[in-house]
């Protein structure tokens, strides 16, 4: 079912303002991770703003649809799609990372409400994430689970225990997506640790795969929408995409994998990705 | 003092009453899951998939993953008994452990058997020396070796009700049964099995029997040894500590490694609040290897009159 153009258009408007939102965070903070963060908004917008049941006033709703940031140090823009849907205040996004904050460096269930496990450690979110789809089987319940994973993170075995786990126990409840931005810390995935063929990996470990570009969020809900139709096997959307996406000079450069901007280059950003939301329509604050 | 059962003991196997004990809670409570890493067989996990099918999880040979599946239903709101040998079900996933159960606190059970040098034949790579010291570093994890089955019975049901993540330690072999029906356990609780004037011994696990047999032959030399046993290594039993350490001579014996096991947690403790002479004694530092379980215990000085004799050149010191 094709989606209306408003709701895209205004799903569009939420990530410029979250990719706003993680350059603040992170240049305020002095540190994080703002490439993977970019490449990541754009699901995790038609995620949390569109296509899962969930209530953020609620957190603990038993029904609702759990979300895993397997990839937890993008959590700057988890965090922001949070506060932006209703989970906790937008001006809390500025304490990210600092003594006492509810916001820890990685995401940490036990600090902040609506996080439904803790990662940080690359490679185990989506062994949570089967042991939420298989709590929802022996439960009887409804839910489903959407976990997203970095592809650099497609380098630790645990992901292939989980797919072939997931393969086997064909939890057809359980969406993973990967954040194909081709980079990871010390450059190219392809260079530092060959991934591809990374769809028909997949494929070979029992998995449903979708491949779409994980910036058009058209593709990304029509994508989201089919794995949801599928039966008796877990769908893995590979979301092509790019690091760093909507600040020029982050995109594509794995430098930026994990470091926060200066002054300037904070103010360089700012400037684009104000401009690209003010093209959406967007009405972009000046405070802080 | 809780009455230890008198002579001749019978042996029983901590496994079995593992696995009996799991379908019991199975039937209790629907919210009961367990999880094991192709070893249902030799861990007894086996009994609850038979009745329980729906509610048991062969996960393979993939310890990792068993780890964070057990994580994810414990946050949907299951109780996960996640089972494999201690070698693998601490040290193989530790950083799982640590990052989504430990640092979360999350409400997941580890019961691993095969834990000691006891195993036997399989040699070091399949005997857990090191196991009480990476779980009882971690933040958060209680962490419990009980002495025989019936302790095992009345320690999965006491972890069963409590929330929070837990270690317990169970061994290969059957060994004596020394606590009757009525034993009271409780998460955080020594129990003194014997008092005595000269030396205390603190003991846990599969040791505790040889301990209790070891203060019988000091006896009857003429030294009076109180025996302490300490089911829960993590939180100790401080209380207990201190009425052991009136002795003003305390021994520690563990089938584990004499570093970061009952024996250091032990230390710890009395060189703050009350400073006491201590030997440890368990395996010193290094592996394990194959032989019977027998012969480990003889070549490892962690049979009774091993025990006793060392006890007895430390008396003289």
């Amino acid at each position: 079912m094709p989606h209306a153009p408003e709701l895209i258009l205004s799903l569009e408007r939420i990530a410029a303002k979250i990719r706003i939102d993680v350059i603040k965070m992170i240049a305020k903070a002095g540190t994080g991770h703002p490439g993977g963060s970019l490449s990541a908004t754009d699901v995790m917008t038609a995620l949390y703003f569109h296509h899962m049941r969930h209530d953020p006033k609620n957190p603990k709703w038993e029904e609702r649809d759990r979300f895993v940031l397997s990839k937890g140090h993008v959590c700057p823009a988890l965090y922001s799609a949070m506060a932006e849907s209703g989970y906790f205040p937008v001006s809390e996004l500025m304490t990210l990372r600092q003594l006492g904050t509810r916001l820890q460096g990685h995401p940490a269930m036990q600090y902040l409400p609506g996080l439904e496990i803790t990662t940080g450690s690359l490679g185990q979110g989506l062994s949570a994430g089967l042991g939420m789809a298989l709590a929802a089987r022996v439960g009887k319940k409804e839910w489903r689970v959407y976990c997203m994973m970095g592809d650099g993170e497609n380098d630790e075995g645990q992901i292939w225990e989980a797919a072939m786990a997931a393969g086997h126990f064909k939890t057809d409840n359980l969406t993973a997506i990967l954040d194909r931005n081709s980079l990871q810390i010390d450059g190219c995935t392809e260079n530092v640790m060959c991934l591809d063929p990374i769809a028909d990996k997949w494929r070979a470990f029992g998995w449903n795969v979708i491949e779409i570009d994980g910036h058009s969020m058209e593709a990304i809900m029509d994508a989201l929408d089919l794995a949801t139709t599928v039966k008796g096997k877990p769908t893995i959307i590979i979301a092509k995409t790019v690091k760093g996406k909507g600040v020029s000079f982050m995109e594509n450069n794995a430098e930026w994998h994990g470091k926060a901007p200066n002054k300037e280059q904070t103010e360089i950003a700012l400037k684009e990705l104000e401009a690209q939301a003010a093209k959406l329509g967007v009405e972009v604050s000046k405070e802080d | 003092m809780p009455a230890i059962l008198p002579k001749p003991w019978q042996n029983a196997g901590m496994r079995e009453a593992y696995g009996k004990t799991l379908v019991k809670l199975g039937a209790e409570n629907p919210n009961v899951v367990v999880l094991d890493a192709d070893l249902s067989g030799s861990t007894q996990t086996k009994m609850f998939g038979k009745a329980y099918p729906e509610r048991f999880f062969n996960m393979g040979i993939a310890e990792q993953n068993m780890t964070g599946v057990a994580a994810g239903f414990a946050v949907s709101g299951k109780i996960p008994f996640m089972s494999t040998f201690a070698v693998f079900a601490t040290g193989r996933n530790y950083d799982q452990v640590r990052q989504s159960i430990a640092y979360p606190e999350n409400n997941v059970k580890i019961v691993a058997t095969h834990s000691g040098v006891s195993v036997g034949p399989d040699g070091a790579t399949h005997q857990a020396l090191e196991d009480v010291a990476l779980m009882r570093g971690l933040p958060y994890m209680t962490v419990i070796a009980p002495a025989d089955a019936v302790e095992t019975e009345k320690a999965i049901l006491a972890v069963a009700k409590m929330h929070g993540p837990v270690y317990v330690r169970l061994t290969r072999s059957p060994s004596p049964v020394i606590f009757g029906p009525d034993y009271d356990f409780k998460i955080g609780k020594g129990v003194f099995l014997r008092e005595g004037k000269d030396v205390s011994i603190v003991s846990t696990g599969t040791m505790t029997v040889p301990a209790v047999q070891a203060a019988e032959i000091l006896a009857s030399q003429g030294i009076d040894a109180a025996v302490l046993h300490m089911p829960t290594i993590k939180p100790i039993d401080v209380d207990a500590l201190l009425k052991a350490s009136e002795t003003r001579k305390i021994v520690t014996v563990e089938e584990h490694s004499v570093i970061n096991g009952l024996g250091s947690a032990v230390a710890e403790n009395l060189a703050y609040y009350n400073p006491t002479r201590q030997m440890r004694i368990g395996t010193e530092d290094r592996f394990g290897e194959s032989g019977s379980a027998e012969e480990l215990y003889d070549k490892y000085g962690l049979t009774a009159p091993k025990i006793a004799e060392r006890i007895k050149v430390f008396m003289k010191h």
